[in-house]
This record gives structure tokens, sequence and C-alpha cells, in this order.
């Protein structure tokens, strides 16, 4: 898979241009283990949890099984401009202040339907402010932690083979067979 | 220089040096061993083992750590080499990065280089057309450049020869602007290609046909030989193909020399200049740097092959000074480094179709969809621009998807198999006009860490290309919409020359050493043991892809050269 083909897949377009990430690292003060400049443990954990509401489990592994939070700290970290790293990182308090506004507790403690209920309002609040954003304005966090979540999921092993359909070696090309609905969509 | 003495300038001698290893040098150093010379082949990289220096070509999607996408670090390290499409995560490693080797941009020149054994053939997009007289006689008729020395005739039994080594799939067609070939079976077009291609033929006249490229849908006795297997669909072609799926010099041409015992393959070797000697009057040699231990060599033989890629073929003899060429080598004419030229690229066109949601394809097409033949002043000058353009034509299907909400319903509409739409889409690959205001030249003060100057690069586009450009958008716009086709959106980005990668010229072919640097058989003029196969000799560019010329030229001018050699000419 190459770029154009993963962003293909979202439907979102990643990144900008990049600086350095210099500045980000006296930002946070927590106690739990670094994973990288950006993040540490906890904040993975958090983005475990936002990605496993968007893409839950099912019949088939959610996004929590595709280690999304690692994924997410990674891309935003060697990924990202200093802009959106900027706009991602304050998304995390963003969205525990929205979860606090609306149940009166922060996003971790929030049971599963609170989290689904939430991250329905912060989908619907992103999808009207992109609508009708400048190019030069920032982007929505929420944008991008869903966005994340996509890519990462539907490029993941368990998202590439269990959610979705993936051969790795075709072995043939046929340009003109039936259409059949079928149960999945293909992951490349 | 180390070790002059009789026993080591005999190790260093050889009937014939092949300088560059991509697709043409590939080419000259199974040609010049097959037929028994003792040959060096020089290149300036790293050596690149067909399957074992491929590291990434059986890694899954997830194997990858950002999953293709490039770290911003790179990409802003690198703006050149990050425009081009097929720089990511997987194949990053076969480009040159911009700070390796710094070039002088006199105007806007994006170079894309691969700077290893095998060059840029490990990383082509292995479209194959051969070209006809419409285009060897182009420049004659319509009074630019200099006439080609050469005519379809000339070529054809090479474009066989070279085409039932390599492997080109492709239909019989039957038309006279792009011949057929000695063709593997080609790749099917899809239902809504089809329509489009009985479309256009019968409204137009015009055809569209299975692009014709270069993999193995079905490989002979001679690919097997080879070490070679069919194609496996799986597109990951810029990786490097393990199972030799499609034709690049480290999969066939290279390990082909190499087996007959006569090759010596010498990576890390800068090529610096070629040697003249005043008194024979011929080229003695190459001189090198090694570029691990910083050692200048020299090296001699007979003949001698330039194939460094267009662009630094012109480097290699703009730099190859003496008293008796004072301007590069064989540059009697002064139009050595002058005339290049590109193709352009920079126009795009996309559409909806909403019929035959019947049908679908299952795999991946390798051909990558339809090829539009160029159509325009074909066999008469019909519009206010000189030349034409061919275009690519493809369609696919993508799901139906609605990206709203979280949780498990949009996890089931992202996962469900719904196909939409097809999209339809070209691009435009048009010929541009090669000029003496168009340049490579070397740098007066800068050189690189071996000693040799920079390049200066000067191209442009012109008003020629901009009247193209507008006249494929108008025709491929007509076109889509008497096709049916709904949502048109037509494109031209800015992209600068070079991103096609198609560079061509500098060097080229021409019957008068006044205003040439080549002879109908690539070799200079000038001195009639060296000579040009790669994409500095092209005289004009045509729209056809350079590559499969680039090789049928170079199989003929070594079977004339060890021709000439043997009658003692050489």
């Amino acid at each position: 898979m190459n770029r154009r083909e993963a962003i293909g897949r979202v439907g979102l377009i990643l990144g900008g241009t990049i600086i350095g990430a210099d500045y980000f690292l006296s930002g946070c003060k927590s106690t739990s283990k670094k994973v990288n400049e950006l993040f540490d443990q906890d904040n993975v954990a958090f983005f475990n949890e936002v990605g496993e509401t968007i893409l839950p489990a099912t019949n088939t592994p959610g996004a929590k099984a595709a280690n999304i939070g690692n994924f997410m700290a990674l891309m935003v970290q060697d990924c990202y401009t200093p802009a959106d790293q900027k706009i991602f990182v304050k998304g995390i308090s963003d969205l525990d202040e929205a979860s606090n506004k609306k149940f009166g507790k922060k996003f971790m403690e929030a049971d599963a339907k609170q989290r689904t209920e939430l991250l329905t309002d912060l989908d619907a609040e992103q999808k009207a402010y992109t609508k009708t954003k400048k190019p030069e304005d920032p982007n929505h966090y929420f944008r991008m932690m869903k966005e994340l979540t996509l890519l990462g999921f539907f490029t993941s092993e368990v998202g590439a083979t269990k959610a979705l359909r993936y051969v790795a070696v075709p072995g043939h090309y046929d340009g003109c067979i039936p259409y059949k609905k079928g149960d999945k969509a293909w992951a490349t | 220089m180390a070790n002059l003495n009789i026993d080591s300038i005999k190790d260093r001698t050889f009937d014939a040096i092949v300088i560059g290893s991509g697709m043409s040098g590939g080419w000259a150093a199974k040609e010049f061993t097959g037929k028994g010379l003792k040959t060096l082949m020089l290149e300036r990289g790293r050596d690149v083992k067909h399957i074992k220096d491929y590291p990434t070509t059986n890694m899954y999607p997830w194997e990858f750590e950002h999953r293709g996408e490039m770290p911003m670090a790179l990409q802003e390290a690198n703006p050149i080499v990050n425009r081009c499409y097929a720089f990511h995560e997987d194949a990053a490693h076969f480009f040159v990065k911009d700070k390796e080797h710094p070039y002088v941009q006199d105007k806007p020149f994006d170079w894309i280089r691969g700077y290893q054994v095998g060059g840029k053939s490990l990383l082509w997009a292995r479209q194959t057309q051969r070209w006809s007289d419409f285009d060897f006689e182009g420049p004659a008729r319509d009074g630019f450049a200099v006439d080609w020395p050469i005519r379809y005739q000339d070529i054809a039994p090479w474009y066989s020869y070279v085409e039932k080594f390599a492997g080109i799939s492709g239909n019989k067609d039957g038309l006279d602007e792009l011949p057929d070939g000695d063709f593997l079976p080609a790749f099917p077009l899809n239902s809504v290609e089809q329509y489009f291609s009985k479309h256009v033929k019968g409204k137009y006249g015009r055809h569209v046909i299975s692009a014709r490229c270069a993999h193995l849908s079905k490989p002979n006795q001679i690919h097997l030989d080879q070490g070679r297997v069919q194609c496996q669909e799986r597109i990951l072609c810029q990786r490097g193909c393990p199972f030799g799926g499609y034709f690049s010099a480290n999969a066939s041409t290279i390990p082909w020399a190499l087996k007959s015992g006569h090759l010596t393959l010498r990576p890390h070797s800068v090529v610096q200049s070629i040697i003249y000697d005043e008194t024979k009057g011929k080229a003695t040699g190459v001189r090198i740097v090694d570029t691990n231990t910083k050692e200048t060599i020299e090296y001699f033989a007979r003949i001698i092959f330039v194939n460094a890629a267009a662009l630094n073929t012109n480097l290699v003899l703009l730099n190859s000074t003496s008293h008796r060429f004072p301007n590069g080598l064989g540059n009697d004419s002064g139009v050595l480094g002058k005339y290049v030229a590109f193709h352009n690229y920079s126009a795009h066109i996309s559409a909806e179709y909403d019929d035959f949601k019947e049908w679908t394809t299952d795999g991946r097409n390798p051909a990558g969809g339809g090829y539009i033949p160029r159509f325009r002043n074909l066999r008469k000058q019909e519009t206010d621009f000189l030349r034409g353009y061919a275009s690519g034509f493809s369609a696919y299907r993508g799901q139906n998807r609605s990206w709203d909400g979280v949780g498990s319903s949009l996890k089931e509409n992202l996962v469900k198999d719904d196909l939409g739409p097809w999209s339809v889409g070209s691009h435009m690959m048009g010929e541009t006009i090669p000029k003496e205001a168009s340049y490579v030249a070397l740098d007066a003060k800068q050189k690189d860490d071996w000693g040799v100057p920079l390049l200066k690069i000067s191209m442009d586009y012109d008003d020629n290309d901009a009247k193209m450009k507008k006249d494929y958008i108008d025709q491929l716009t007509e076109m889509f919409t008497s096709a049916g086709f709904a949502n048109i959106k037509a494109s031209s980005d800015h992209r600068a020359p070079g991103l096609d990668i198609h560079e061509m010229g500098g060097a080229r072919m021409g019957n008068d050493p006044k205003t040439s640097v080549l002879n109908k058989w690539n070799q200079l003029h000038a001195v009639n043991n060296v000579f040009v196969t790669d994409g500095a000799c092209m005289t004009s560019t045509s729209c056809q892809n350079p590559s499969l010329t680039y090789m049928a030229l170079t199989a003929r001018a070594v079977d004339y050269a060890v021709g000439e050699m043997n009658k003692g000419n050489i």
C-alpha cells in the first residue's frame, strides 16, 4: 500500500509541512512513561479507547486490537506538522472538557454508551466545522483522531484481514467479471 | 594513481566498458558478454542483487511503520524527490535523496535518480511502446531539431529482439502509429475501458488499446531461463519483484551477463571522464573514483558505451576534455548538452460513469488499463501547435461509503462490499520540442565529492506545450462527454520538467557532424569507439515511453560496434 492508496482508503488528507516537534517536549507533565517526544502511555491508552469507540469490536476485532493508540502517537509525532501536532495534543484535553461538560466526568471515566454519544457529537461538530473551514484555518482535532483511527485500523493486520479481505498475491487479473455483492470489501 | 605496473594495467583492461547499469547499460553488458567480449560495467551507486537486495518486497502493509506514509522530516529534507509518485516508505531506499547529489537548477527541474545497480529500471512504470515513422520523421516534417538518421525499418528488428527477451505484453492492434511487436498476451481492458474504446473508435476513429507493458503475462522459455516467472499481479513493482514479473536490469540483463562469465560488475565507481588519446584519435578508457576508497583508477577498453542515464551521460562527455576536445568529448558541433527535452505530464482528467454496474474486475492490472496512442497532427499538421500527445485511460470502481458517525454503524459502512459507480481517469503524455536554449552544462565553480563539476539544468515548458495541453483537455473532455461520463474534472498542475522522468537529448543522433553528436549507429561522429545509447542520444522525444527504444538502440549499436571491431575499424 502506498500513500495515495492509504489516503484513498480513509478519503482524507494527512499532513502538510513539518519543522520540529521540540517545543512540545516541555508541555507534558504526566508521570506516565513516555512513548515518544509527544506522548506517554496514558495518552496511548486514551487513544486506544477513542479508537475503539470509533471502530469497536463487533463480530470482528476493533481498533484497540490493532494497537491504534500506538499508531496514533507514532503518526502524529512523525508525520504531522507542528501546527497539527499542537492541535492534536490539545485535543486530548479538549475531548475531556467536552466529556466533562456533557457527563460531568472525563472521557476515560465515561461508559461505552456515553463515549459513543460524545464522539458522535464531536464527529458532527468536526464535519460541520470542516465543511466551512478555509484551507488556512486549523484542522479539527477530532477529525485527526478519526482519520488516524480509520487509516491505522484498515491497514493493520486485523483490520485488513479480519474486518476486510486481503490478498497479498492475486496471481491473476480479470478485467470483466459479474459483480456479486460480497460480505466484505477488499483492503487493497 | 596506484599500481602503474604492466600487470595492473592488464588487469584493468577489458574489451568493452559500459558506464551505467540501468535500462540501457544492462542491455549493453548482456550483448557484449553474449558476443564473448570481456566487459566491465561501472555503476556509481551500490550493488542491488535481484531478490536479495529488495528489503521490502514481501512486506505486508502493516509491517511498514508509517503504513507507507513518508515521515515529515524526510519529506521536508527531500522536497524534490518527494514529489515523485513512487517515493514512499516501501521504495524510498532506491531513490537519490536531494542532499546526496546536488545539482544546479538554472530553471526548476525535478531530477529523479536511482543511483544503484539497475538504476531506474527497478522503479520504472514499465510502459513499452514502439516508435513509428510518424516519430522518426517528425523533426524533418515539422522543421525542428535535426532529422533522425534512422527510420522505423532500421530499428524494427531490434525492437523484436529486445521484446522477446524482456517480455512485453500487448495486443497486435494493427496501428501505423504504434507498430505491433513480439508480444506476450495483453492484460485485458475492463468493461468500461472496453466501452470507451469502442465508443471513441466509432465516433472519432481514435484508439484505446490495452497498455503494452514489460510484464510476463505468460512467460516463454527464454524468461524462465532468466529465472523469471509469471507476473503475480501484486503491483508492488517499485520494491523490486521477487518473481522477476517485470523487466529490470537486476532481474534480467545483468544476471544474464554475469552468467556468461565475461562480466565484471564494479559498483561504487563514479566516472570522472573518458580518457582520450590524441595520437591514436580514440578513447582508450575511463577514469573513475572509487566512492569507498576515494582512489582514482583508470580502466581501459577498445569500446566504450556511455549509459549513465540521459543527463549524467551529458555530464560525463562534457567533463571529458582534452586538447582535441576542449568542450567535451566528441563536441565538435558545439551542440553537446543542448536540445534536451522531456515529456509533458502536467494535465489530468477524471469523471464518473454510472453504467456497467453489473460488472467489476478481479485482481490488479499491472498494465494500468488503457493507452490512447497519439491522434493529433499524426498524418498531417492540423492544429496551431506542433506534434501531439498520448494519453492513459483507466476505469475502476470504488466503494459507496459513508464516513459519518462513529461506532458499529460506521464500521459496518466501511467494511461492507457495496461498489459505487465507475471512476474514470486519463493523464497526458505530451511530446516537447528540443530547443537550443534548453541545455545541461557544467557549473564553472561547484564540484561534487568526487571532483566532478555539478550539472546545471535548464529546460522549461513553452507556448507549444501550453497549446498542446489545452488541446488535450479539450479533446479528452469532449471524448468523455460524448461517452456519457459525468462530473468531468480536468486539472492542470504546475510541475517542473523532470517529474515525467523522461529527460532526453543533449548528445543527439543526426546525419551531419556539424549539428549532431552521434551518427546513425549511436557512435560519436568524432570518436569512433565511443557510443551513447541511453536517453542522451534522442533527437526528438515523441510521446511514447522511451525505454523500449533505448533497449533496441543499445542492442543494435553493440552489434554494429562488435562488427566494426572484428573488421579492425575500431
